[in-house]
């Protein structure tokens, strides 16, 4: 009966994506009339903060063979642990390492998989759930007869909700196999101190109307005295400018934000299939008949090189005065 | 060595979506298809591989005729040889389960797929594969180099990359950093009138369980008019962004 839902540590400590996670996993525990159970594998710290958003009991894996992130093992991991707590449910974000241990544990339990989840379900029987389709351009309504399911839902979409429950914390062992770790690990490169664009709530996005990659400094100060991530369009990182890693779009990274703010990007059907779903999105393009203007909640019609900086030190003075 | 790679059959990227029976289907009215964006990733890297080392290279697709064009362009763009499963691909399992059925007896030493279908964006059938042939998966795999059994390779991970080492066979999801955009293969003549004599064989579909259905589609809710602010008053912008849109 047991909804379980995997809180993925980075470095040791919970992603933003976890609570929204657990948030998630704790209504619909309450909406079948059961309990959230979360698990962690390899967190170092206090494993009580998840009660803040509802998880009713959590299981820790504190086992050296699983230090690094290896999907097969944390999904067999998280298998063992759903028959040890009878879960028919086990809730995942769709980060990166979500998505690469969703469709195993998926595999492995006979269970439906619905990734791309937006909302709770809207009917229990049967089992409707509403999730991202068509690179954002559409939603789709899945439903599954399967007593088995691995929801895995999209970050930022649902929210975090804090609701205060007592938690018990329960050790739980598995051994992992070595055809668990048939893949090593080998190094991590990580930009340090960056804000993950899948996660962000707030994103400045700039596209070829920036002539070249020396004139990104504005956006990378624009972003960090917003606290937001930094995206680009396809040709941008196709040329090289930007890293790949920083490509949004309907053959990039979909995000939803709470606010995208574009600059010099024309609003191409690809790029917006990406970045639709942001609830508030800025456009500065000197084009007024830009094709962005008609996805855009505000829009400047300038040059990015005098609307960006006096931006700057418009949101300067803003919280200065805040 | 032997590659197979996954091909999903998708509505071209400049494609409207729109759905018709209230809501129930995919209107492919006036669409095009195309090979899934991810996959010709994944395809040009198995012709890089041929090319240098040496490999034949079976395409698969589990869909019914229509899809034919789409592996026909795989062929024209160097496949060996092209499967079809007969079978409308509407739900992941499913589609995991009929190519787990045919790959394996085959033993391929690499299987490559997309990180996902730009259509239902699942990013499910790959890993589900890889866990049903009892092989590695890798996700969002942006960079792979071969040392004869041992592959070295790339994965994207939330702001950086993952490097990981092991022995083939394995499933890589791929995206771009497989090969860059520039490289992407496109049939030329020369192919597609090779890819006519290619074999191209239909295999039906055998058993396998549909985990979910889609009952219903939806379009996101059309946008405000935008609201117009002038260049010289950046500062009504910023006020707008903390009172009315509450972000800052
Ligand atoms: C299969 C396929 C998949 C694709 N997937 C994606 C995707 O995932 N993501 C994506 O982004 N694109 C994607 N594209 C590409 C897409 O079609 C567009 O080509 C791309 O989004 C355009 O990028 P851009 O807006 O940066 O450049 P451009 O279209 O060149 O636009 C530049 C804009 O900057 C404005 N500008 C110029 N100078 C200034 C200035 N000084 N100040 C302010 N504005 C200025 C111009 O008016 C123009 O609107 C895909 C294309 C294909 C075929
Ligand atoms: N019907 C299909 N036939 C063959 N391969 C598929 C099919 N559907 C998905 N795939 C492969 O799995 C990848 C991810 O698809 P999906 O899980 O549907 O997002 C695709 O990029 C393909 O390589």
């Amino acid at each position: 009966m047991a909804v379980l839902v995997y809180a993925e540590s980075w470095n040791g400590s919970f992603k933003k994506a976890t609570f929204e996670a657990v948030s998630y996993a704790a209504q619909l525990a309450n909406k079948i009339g059961t309990d959230a159970i979360a698990i962690t594998i390899a967190h170092q710290g206090d494993a009580n903060e998840l009660g803040n958003y509802g998880a009713n009991k959590v299981l820790t894996i504190t086992n050296d063979t699983l230090n690094t992130f290896n999907n097969q093992s944390y999904a067999h991991a998280i298998v063992s642990a759903s028959n040890h707590v009878s879960a028919e449910t086990v809730v995942i974000s769709n980060t990166n390492n979500g998505k690469a241990i969703a469709p195993i544990i998926a595999a492995k339990r006979e269970s439906a998989l619905i990734t791309n989840a937006i909302e709770l379900p809207s009917t229990l029987s049967p089992f409707t759930i509403k999730r991202k389709a068509f690179s954002s351009k559409a939603f789709a309504l899945f439903s599954s007869d399967s007593n088995e399911k691995v929801i895995s839902i999209t970050p930022n979409a649902f929210g975090i909700h804090e609701i205060q429950v007592s938690t018990t914390i329960e050790s739980f062992s598995y051994n992992t196999t070595d055809s668990d770790q048939r893949l090593k690990s080998v190094s991590v490169d990580s930009a340090t101190g960056k804000i993950p664009l899948p996660e962000a709530e707030l994103v400045v996005s700039a596209g070829r109307g920036l002539k070249g990659p020396e004139n990104w400094g504005m956006i990378e100060e624009l972003a960090d005295l917003l606290g937001a991530a930094t995206a680009c369009s396809k040709p941008v990182s196709d040329i090289g400018w930007r890293s790949h890693s920083e490509h949004v779009g309907q053959t990039g990274i979909a995000i939803n934000p709470q606010l995208y703010i574009a600059v010099g990007i024309s609003g191409a059907i690809q790029h917006l299939a990406g970045v639709n779903a942001s609830k508030n999105i800025v456009v500065i393009n000197t084009d007024p008949e830009a094709p962005f203007f008609k996805a855009a909640d505000y829009g400047i019609v300038g040059d990015a090189f005098e609307v960006v900086p006096k931006l700057i030190e418009a949101i300067k003075t803003h919280k200065s005065n805040n | 060595m032997k590659i197979l790679v996954c091909i999903s059959h998708v509505p071209d990227t400049t494609s409207k979506i729109n759905f018709t029976n209230n809501n129930t289907e995919f209107d492919s009215n006036g669409i095009t298809y195309v090979i899934n964006p991810y996959d010709e990733f994944g395809l040009t890297r198995a012709m890089v591989i041929k090319e240098t080392s040496g490999a034949t290279v079976t395409v698969i697709n589990v869909g019914p005729s229509s899809t034919e064009p789409t592996l026909r362009k795989a062929l024209a763009i160097g496949a060996d040889n092209a499967i079809r499963i007969n079978a409308e691909p509407t739900d992941a399992n499913y589609v995991a389960r009929l190519l787990a059925n045919y790959a394996k007896n085959e033993n391929f030493d690499l299987i490559i797929t997309g990180r996902e279908s730009i259509d239902y964006n699942g990013g499910a059938v790959p890993g589900m594969l890889a866990t049903y042939l009892d092989i590695p998966f890798v996700n969002a795999c942006l960079g792979l180099e071969l040392n004869g059994n041992q592959a070295t390779v790339i994965r994207e991970i939330d702001g950086g990359k993952e490097t990981l080492e092991g022995n083939l066979p394995m499933l890589l999801a791929g995206q771009k950093g497989l090969v860059e955009e520039k490289d992407l293969r496109i049939p030329a003549m020369r192919g597609i009138m090779m890819a006519r004599k290619k074999p191209l064989t239909v295999i039906e579909a055998g058993n396998a369980e549909k985990q979910t259905s889609v009952i219903k589609f939806d379009l996101p809710e059309a946008k405000a008019a935008c609201t117009m602010i002038d260049a010289d008053n950046v500062d009504q912008l910023v006020q707008l962004l903390h009172s009315e849109a509450k972000v800052i």
